[in-house]
This record gives C-alpha cells, sequence and structure tokens, in this order.
C-alpha cells in the first residue's frame, strides 16, 4: 500500500446537493409567457414588462407552478406547511432582470422529505433537507469584440470582452431540490439524479431532453474517515469545521460525476501535500473535465432577503390530500412483478419511463401480458434503441403497435413477420401494420390453403417421405420447406410442422 | 404658466377615443406611471430618455373612461422627497406662491390641478406624498387603502406602502376619478375586489350628522401654531354641521417616522437595482468588469436623496443589522396598524393637520434630511397601518393653504370622502 | 443609549453591496448624515414584538399563455444590443 493510498484511505468525502429543476408548465412561474422554447427561438422574443424587469412590472403567481411543487412534494414524502411565501435574493448580475431573485427563504414549499435509490445493487436513501419554488434567470453568453460572426467571437467566461443577454429563460418556474450531505462518493450522486430525474418525469413536470431542464451545485467536501459514525452520520461540528468547495455549472448527471471526482480528488491532493482547502465556489467546465476558481473576488455573501411584499402568501398544505400523483417508478415496478408476474429485468424496462409504462399496461390488459412484455420490453424498445428514438417519438401511433401485437396474438401473422418485417416498416417508413401486411402480402395463408400444401409437399417428395420414416430428422425440415415456399412463407413454420407430421404418422 | 412653474416633464397630449365618466377631462399623470409611448422618467436622470412599452393599469382605466391625458407631471426623483426639490428636471413651484414648494414627491401633480394646467391629475403617496403636496397647493388629494388601486405600471419606490391616488379642485371630483382607477387587477396580485363597481363619488354629499371624529394629540402637538389655529377653525365648523369631535392618543406614532422610513428604505435599495444600464436606463459602459459598469451607470443617473436612501436602506437589510432595523421596524408597523384598529372602535374618523407646517420656501429644506423626514409625522402612519386618507383645503393662514387630513378604517373611502365633504361647505 | 456609529469604510462597503460609486466628497458627507439618521432610528429598539395578520392568501393565476412583448418593444430602450441580444458588461 503506498503512502499516497494510505493518505487516501483517511479522508472520506461528503457531498450536497443543490438541484435546480426546471417545472414544465405552460407559462413562467410569474407572468404569462409560454415557457415552450422553438428549435430556432431569436433572443428576447419571449418576454413580458414582468419577465424583462421593466420598471413598474409585477409578479403573479402560476397556479401551475404550485401544483408542480406540491406533486414534487408529496413524491419526496415532504411535509409542506401551514403557510408558505415568497422572499427577494439581492443580488447584481446581467442575468437578473430586476437584480433579485425571487425565491423562497425561511418558508419553503416542501421541507424533510426523503429520496431512495439504488446504487451498485445496494440501496440507499437521502434526506431531502427542503425544495422550493424560485424563478429562472436569463442566459448570458460570453463574448470577444471583433468583427467576426456572434459564434466566432463567442468564448469562456473568463475571456469576455462582454455579455450578451437573453431573456426569454428569464422566469421559468424552478424547483430548487436541497439534500442533506448525505452522498460519500460521486458514483452515489449520480444514481441519485438518474432516480430523481425518473420520478420528476413520472409526475409529468420535467424534461430531461430540454436544454439547462436540469443544474446541479454541489457542495464537497473532505472528511477524516474515522470522523465517520457506525450509522454513516457526521456531526454538524465536524461538517462545519471542514472547507468545502461549491461546485457550479453542472447540467448532467455524467457530469456531476467527472466534476465531483475531479474535485474530490483535487482536495485530495491539496491535503495530502500539507495544503488547506480553500473555501470558495468553483465553476466545472465540462470539456476539460476540471473545475476552476472563479477568478472574481467572491463577493461577501449578503443577499439581504426580506419578504416579497407583491406576493400574498400561501396556504397550500391541503392540496397535499386533493391532488393526485400517479403510482410512482418503485411502486409500479413492485406491481408489475405481482400482477403480470414479470422478472425484475422486464419490469425494469418497462417502467424506464412513464409513457413505456402506460402502453405496456395497455397492451397487458388487452391481450396477454406474456406476450405483451416481450413485444413491448424486446422488440419495441429494443427496435427503437437501435434507431436512436425514443417511446416518445411515437407517440401518437401507440394504437398502431398496440394493434400489431392484436395481429400476432390473433394469429393472423407469424410472429417471424412481425418483428422482421411489419415493426420495422412501421418504423421506418411511419406505416400501419395492415398496410404494411397487404404490400408485403403477409397475410397468414388461411388452413386450407397450409393443408393443401401438405398434402402436395408430401405428395410431391416421396424420397424425403421415406427418409422421415427412416429416422433422418433432416427430411422433416426439408418438408416444411417445401410447404412454405408453396405458401410463399406466410405458413407459420411450427404448426407447419405439426400437421406433416400428423400426416405422416397417420 | 406651466413653463413658468416647471410642473410637467413632458408636455403631451393624448386623447381618448372613448367614451365614459371622464370624457372632456383633462387628467395630469405623475412620472412613475408607466404610460406606454409617453416617455416616463420618474423625476430622474437615470430615465430621462425611457419610454415604457406598456401602460400601467390606471392610465388603461383613464383611457377607457375618456380621459385626456395632458402631461407627465415632475416629482420627487423615484418618490424620495417631501418638496418636488430632488427631481433631476428642476423643482415645481407653488401656484400659490411661486417662491414656495408645492409639496412632494406628486408636487407636479398638485400643483397642475391648483394652477389649472389639469382638470385632475394621478399622483402617489408612500408616505404622504398625495397628500402633502394636495395641502401645500391647497386642493384634494386622497391616498387610498393599500389594495384599492392597481400599482401594475407603478414604478416601484417602496412596494408594501404605495398606491396611486387621485388629485382634484373638488372632494367630489377626487372620488370620481378614484370609482375610475379603484377595483381588483389580475395584473397586480394584491389588489382587493373592494373598489370594484365603487361609487365613491355619491359620498360627498356632505352629511355628517352624527359622525365621530377623534383627533389624536400626537399629531397635533409640535405643529406650526398657525396650521393648528385653521385646523381647529374647519373642526368647529364640522361640529357645527352635526359631527362630534374628542380627543385620542395613539402611542405609536412616536416611532412611525424611524419605522416608515427603515421600510421605505429597505424596500427602495432592493426596487432600484433593476436599474444597471442593460435593459433600460443610463449605462455604465463596458470597461472593467459588472460591478464596476453598474456602479458607475447609478452614481450617474441617481441624485444624491436617492444614493442616501438606497444606501440606508441596503444597510438596513445587510446581515448584522437586520434585524435590529428592518425587523424592527415591521414590529413598528404592526403596533401602528393595531393602534388605529383600536382608535376606529371608538371613532369613524380621525382627523390631523395634513401637514404640521405651511409651505416652506424652495431651497430652505434641503441641508438637513432627518428633519425634512420629520414633516412627514402626521402623514407616514397611515401607510404604515395600509388605511385610506384625504387631505381636502381646510382654509388658508397667512394666504397660504393648509390642509386637514382626515383618515378612515380600511377600505372606508366612503366614510372619508363624505367628511371631506363637510369640509368644503 | 446607542452603539450606532458608522463610519467611512462602513459607507463605502455599504456602497460596494448597493453598487453605487461615490466620491470622497460623498462618503464624507454621507458617513456624518447616516450617523444622525441611523441614531434617530435607534428608537425602534424601543418597539414591542407585535404579530402581524396576513390578509390576502393564495392569489394565483391560471397557467394560461398571454402575449407579451415582441423582440423590438423589448430591447426599445436598451443602450446596446447586438443581434436581438442586450449588450451588458463582462461578469468576470
Amino acid at each position: 500500500m503506498t503512502a499516497q493510498a494510505l493518505e487516501q484511505r483517511d479522508f472520506a468525502v461528503v457531498i450536497g446537493l443543490e438541484v435546480h429543476v426546471q417545472l414544465e408548465t405552460a407559462t413562467k412561474i410569474f407572468c404569462g409567457c409560454s415557457t415552450d422554447a422553438a428549435d430556432d427561438e431569436q433572443p428576447n422574443t419571449r418576454t413580458c414588462p414582468t419577465c424583462l424587469g421593466l420598471p413598474g412590472a409585477l409578479p403573479v403567481l402560476n397556479e401551475g407552478a404550485v401544483e408542480a411543487a406540491v406533486k414534487v412534494g408529496k413524491a419526496l414524502d415532504a411535509d409542506i406547511p401551514e403557510q408558505t411565501r415568497f422572499h427577494r435574493k439581492n443580488y447584481y448580475y446581467p442575468d437578473l432582470p430586476k437584480n433579485f431573485q425571487i425565491t423562497q427563504y425561511d418558508a419553503p414549499i416542501c421541507q424533510d422529505g426523503t429520496l431512495e435509490f439504488s446504487v451498485e445493487g445496494e440501496t440507499r436513501e437521502v434526506d431531502i433537507r427542503r425544495a422550493h419554488l424560485e424563478e429562472d434567470p436569463g442566459s448570458i453568453k460570453h463574448v470577444r469584440d471583433g468583427t467576426g460572426n456572434l459564434d466566432s467571437r463567442t468564448v469562456a467566461i473568463d475571456r469576455a470582452d462582454y455579455t450578451l443577454v437573453d431573456y426569454n429563460r428569464a422566469g421559468t418556474p424552478l424547483m430548487e431540490i436541497v439534500t442533506q450531505p448525505d452522498f460519500r462518493s460521486p458514483s452515489e450522486v449520480r444514481s441519485f439524479l438518474n432516480k430523481l430525474e425518473e420520478v420528476l418525469e413520472y409526475l409529468g413536470i420535467f424534461d430531461s431532453t430540454r436544454d439547462g431542464s436540469l443544474r446541479i451545485d454541489a457542495n464537497l467536501s473532505l472528511v477524516p474517515a474515522d470522523e465517520i459514525r457506525d450509522d454513516g452520520s457526521i456531526s454538524e461540528e465536524v461538517l462545519e469545521a471542514a472547507n468545502r468547495t461549491e461546485v457550479k455549472n453542472i447540467s448532467s448527471h455524467k457530469g456531476a460525476e467527472k466534476a465531483l471526482t475531479y474535485e474530490a480528488s483535487r482536495q485530495r491532493n491539496l491535503v495530502q501535500r500539507g495544503k488547506t482547502v480553500e473555501q470558495e465556489t468553483r465553476h466545472f467546465n465540462e470539456a476539460h473535465g476540471s473545475t476552476v476558481s472563479m477568478r472574481t473576488k467572491e463577493e461577501e455573501k449578503d443577499y439581504r432577503y426580506f419578504r416579497e411584499a407583491d406576493l400574498p402568501p400561501l396556504q397550500v398544505a391541503g392540496w397535499k390530500e386533493t391532488i393526485d400523483i400517479p403510482e410512482l417508478p418503485d411502486a409500479r415496478r413492485e406491481r408489475f412483478r405481482e400482477e403480470y408476474g414479470l422478472d425484475a429485468e422486464s419490469a425494469s424496462k418497462l417502467t424506464s419511463t412513464k409513457e413505456v409504462a402506460d402502453f405496456y399496461e395497455q397492451v397487458a390488459e388487452t391481450f396477454d401480458p406474456d406476450l405483451a412484455a416481450t413485444w413491448v420490453a424486446d422488440n419495441l424498445l429494443g427496435e427503437l434503441n437501435y434507431r436512436d428514438m425514443a417511446i416518445e417519438d411515437i407517440d401518437g401511433r401507440l394504437d398502431e403497435f398496440a394493434r400489431l401485437v392484436e395481429l400476432v396474438a390473433e394469429d393472423e401473422i407469424t410472429t417471424k413477420n412481425a418483428e422482421e418485417v411489419v415493426l420495422r416498416r412501421m418504423l421506418d417508413d411511419e406505416m400501419a401494420p395492415d398496410d404494411v401486411i397487404d404490400e408485403e402480402g403477409l397475410g397468414k395463408a388461411d388452413d386450407d390453403a397450409v393443408g393443401t400444401a401438405v398434402e402436395e409437399a408430401i405428395e410431391e417428395n416421396p424420397d424425403a417421405v421415406e427418409d422421415y420414416h427412416s429416422g433422418e430428422g433432416g427430411a422433416l425440415n426439408f418438408l416444411v420447406g417445401q410447404v412454405m415456399q408453396k405458401t410463399g412463407g406466410s405458413a407459420d413454420p411450427g404448426s407447419v410442422n405439426g400437421m406433416l407430421r400428423e400426416k405422416l404418422d397417420e | 404658466m406651466s413653463a413658468d412653474l416647471n410642473i410637467f416633464v413632458t408636455e403631451e397630449t393624448l386623447d381618448s377615443d372613448a367614451d365614459g365618466p371622464l370624457s372632456g377631462k383633462t387628467v395630469a399623470v405623475k412620472d412613475n406611471i408607466s404610460t406606454e409611448g409617453l416617455r416616463t422618467t420618474c423625476g430622474s436622470a437615470m430615465l430621462d430618455d425611457y419610454v415604457p412599452p406598456y401602460d400601467a393599469t390606471v392610465v388603461e382605466r383613464l383611457k377607457n373612461a375618456g380621459a385626456t391625458i395632458v402631461g407627465k407631471a415632475n416629482m420627487d426623483e423615484f418618490g424620495m422627497g417631501s418638496t418636488t426639490e430632488t427631481s433631476a428636471f428642476g423643482a415645481t413651484k407653488n401656484p400659490v406662491d411661486p417662491e414656495r414648494v408645492p409639496g412632494g414627491s406628486s408636487g407636479g401633480s398638485a400643483a397642475a390641478v391648483a394652477a389649472g394646467e389639469a382638470d385632475l391629475a394621478l399622483g402617489t403617496d408612500t408616505g404622504g406624498s398625495v397628500r402633502n403636496p394636495a395641502a401645500f397647493c391647497g386642493v384634494v388629494g386622497i391616498k387610498p387603502t393599500y389594495g384599492l388601486v392597481s400599482r401594475y405600471g407603478l414604478v416601484a419606490y417602496a412596494n408594501s406602502l404605495e398606491q396611486i391616488g387621485p388629485f382634484a379642485p373638488t372632494v367630489e371630483e377626487a372620488a370620481e376619478l378614484l370609482d375610475v382607477i379603484a377595483g381588483p387587477d389580475a395584473n397586480d396580485a394584491t389588489t382587493h375586489d373592494e373598489g370594484a363597481d365603487s361609487d365613491y363619488a355619491s359620498a360627498a354629499d356632505g352629511d355628517v350628522d352624527g359622525l365621530t371624529i377623534g383627533v389624536p394629540t400626537e399629531l397635533v402637538e409640535g405643529a406650526d401654531d398657525r396650521v393648528v389655529e385653521t385646523f381647529e377653525a374647519a373642526l368647529s365648523d364640522l361640529e357645527a354641521q352635526g359631527a362630534e369631535t374628542t380627543e385620542v392618543s395613539l402611542e405609536s406614532v412616536g416611532h412611525a417616522v424611524q419605522a416608515y422610513y427603515v421600510i421605505a428604505m429597505s424596500e427602495a435599495s432592493s426596487n432600484l437595482a433593476r436599474f444597471d444600464g442593460v435593459r433600460y436606463g443610463k449605462s455604465g459602459g463596458y470597461d472593467g468588469n459588472w460591478n464596476e459598469s453598474f456602479a458607475r451607470a447609478r452614481e450617474e443617473g441617481f441624485g444624491a436623496e436617492v444614493k442616501r436612501r438606497v444606501l440606508l436602506g441596503t444597510y438596513a437589510l445587510s446581515a448584522g443589522y437586520h434585524d435590529k432595523y428592518y425587523k424592527k421596524a415591521q414590529d413598528a408597523r404592526a403596533w401602528v396598524a393595531q393602534d388605529f384598529d383600536a382608535a376606529f372602535e371608538e371613532v369613524d374618523v380621525l382627523a390631523s393637520p395634513t401637514m404640521p407646517v405651511l409651505p416652506p420656501k424652495l431651497g430652505e429644506s434641503l441641508d438637513d434630511p432627518l428633519q425634512l423626514y420629520l414633516t412627514d409625522a402626521n402623514t407616514v402612519p397611515v401607510n404604515l397601518a395600509n388605511l385610506p386618507a384625504i387631505s381636502v383645503p381646510a382654509g388658508e393662514a397667512e394666504g397660504l393653504p393648509v390642509g386637514l387630513q382626515l383618515i378612515g378604517p380600511k377600505f372606508g373611502e366612503e366614510t372619508i370622502v363624505r367628511a371631506a365633504s363637510a369640509v368644503e361647505n | 443609549m446607542s452603539d450606532t456609529s458608522v463610519d467611512a469604510d462602513e459607507v463605502r462597503h455599504v456602497a460596494t453591496l448597493a453598487r453605487v460609486d461615490l466620491d470622497d466628497d460623498e462618503v464624507e458627507e454621507f458617513t456624518a448624515q447616516f450617523a444622525d439618521i441611523l441614531t434617530y432610528f435607534d428608537a425602534l429598539d424601543e418597539v414591542p414584538e407585535v404579530d402581524t395578520e396576513t390578509e390576502l392568501v393564495n392569489v394565483m393565476r391560471p397557467d394560461e399563455v398571454h402575449e407579451g412583448l415582441s423582440q423590438e418593444e423589448a430591447l426599445s430602450n436598451a443602450a446596446e444590443s447586438e443581434d436581438g441580444f442586450f449588450k451588458g458588461p463582462k461578469v468576470s
């Protein structure tokens, strides 16, 4: 064991997260501007006096944002207090239209929740200290002076001459979810974030494919390993004593793991060399996989919080009872295993998103759960994955896929054709299953036609028949092939096999 | 005439196509109320070329009622002042005596009505800024109950204290204008349903028989003798019309000025933070980083009184001082509200001189900011308690106007309109 | 009796927090004035603790889209803009 490894063993990593999640409401949190950003959206085309911070404008709270927050509270098993209210957090930055952010301070809408997740096969539980509502700032580009086009002059934050600001995003509802410093490794953080996203998507209030929908600030400190109690907890004093860095600008799970792995080893290196870790904020550079100190002198963070008098308080504790949330992923997985007799792997695949789970249940209720499982989990998801698609991409056509399963269940086409021809053409050419069948002539041959073909095959191939009777296994396959040829491949090989045997054994 | 008195920052006529209760009437609008397409400066160099792309709700209501807007009235910068002398566009002169101040911060609005430059005017009242100039210019001014009138479009100074209020030559006309602008607004979450379909104008019937009027001793002692004399004469007149006066005590008002200023300055420091030169207003350029640029813009754009209040407000909210100043001020506010509630269990309205002094000469008040704050003593308690109040001309002393203030319980606009109309008789 | 003394350094510190440049004359003037004003504010120490009642609660609007400003309107008062963006100072 090297000295380095020994040194590394003496310290444990302690991580806490502040996760900012954009809520999928139709409008912004304090005004009626849409939250829907078109792909080619021009800057500053989705604003109004309120989200632009014009003099005289006022905020009015979006009911949809409050509903979403209550759903999150319910899903995290958090308390929703009798009264909750908004505060102003005062600081200056070009992306803040008012140079204060309306947020929640000492009376957040959710408190004391938990979230269970699994990491490397083990179940862990993390305490959610609080979750609150706040508004998103605008977005900034850092730009260099010069004559080239804008893209060519867009640079990193520390190389800019000025900023360009777009307030389209300003006012988007955010929920900030704060955990206790319960994480002990970067990979735990990644698993937690995966689980959190899954739950939020299930609630229908979050879209992971949306740019910027998830932003993470992480706090990391090193704590002497022997200060960790048997139950894994750490005392307040020890936590306070450790110098902690805040890492900002993380926008994905992978990014979080990368940033924290880098930061943990950076801190370890310092400690190893006898240096102190400075308590500071660092910026994650995704391209380099490193964290850099924010060069500006760290302004004393005095946010001068005080109540936002333009927004009356909320008394929505009762909403926890009246607002419904869908069955959450873990519970659904359990139920799928019990109700449909699925194994763990299938249950997992089939609950990977709420849409997949909903589709599966629809199909399973109508047809056989096992058949449905094979079709949805293996075939459909498999073909979608291969084409880099997701179930959302075939959103409006789920009834066509249900029809495909029906056709197989009712024996109208062979499984082979269904899998290899119809499904693929449905995805590649966007055709309906019945249309594919007509075009390719895949309708299953009717029984009479098959019966005739069987008889003909036997008549026309006396040598093969003799071989069969003398015990040559290959003869039967040959005959099956003959029948398949006669029926243009539309007979079901399994039943042809059976019919031949019947006739031959008579 | 108005140019001599410096009543308007921007003079421009906006006719309305609509037909309504204000058809044929001209209105001056204080320059901190947003008017679409018409420069809105708040009396500040910071906004000297700011043109709002939207109308304040009250402006929409004026237009829908058929009013003709004749200009944006001069004011103390961002509403911070009591004499209109902190305006970056020069002081407004009092039409009654042009060597004196018209009061503030809505000095231009009051002067417009007093000088006949407009039939009516809109001002704003955070700590007395409608009532003070109404008293000094000899016109009627109303500060509505907090939440009666929409603040959407009013450039915020102290958002938990301020209201937009009407000026007019008579109580009935002021009440008529109030009827037009009052009522809930979906764009302002602090508005109440009271005021929808109001008819305050009809309450101006002068009938005060049996009305009980409380006079808080704290708001009369210490006032100029000439003011007190005129005030008491007006009270006697009311008694002759059947009202009953009685002395009351409001112990808490001794702390009202401090509480008011701490709250107002704290809120101002946050409400004015948005003026950094990026989206509107004076730019600080691109030398150095954003902290330097913003600080430069604000140094150039803000006058001394605004800077003073923004700094003091920042101080009062800052770590280490928040509990001592801001939190204590909120306690004082609740205490004042409680005091008024108790008083209104005994009497229908409260009466006091609006201002403890006669209108000072121009230039007299600027040396000592603290002295100036103290002249707000009679008006600020009303804003702290979120109550309605009206200032109605009570007479003259040495040729100068004296205003009588009537304070009512929450949403008691009808009562104070009625009482004030009797003062006019 | 108060311990309210605010010195020039504190005034400068607050000016930084408030993003307002002050020249030396202003610092001096404000330091003197602030001492008086803050001493006056000390009277608040005597105020009893009182509970405020909240009146309006649960004021919300439905999650429905309303038309806003055009890009032109939004940028109409900007000192400088580029390609539809507001131009601001750098942040590093």
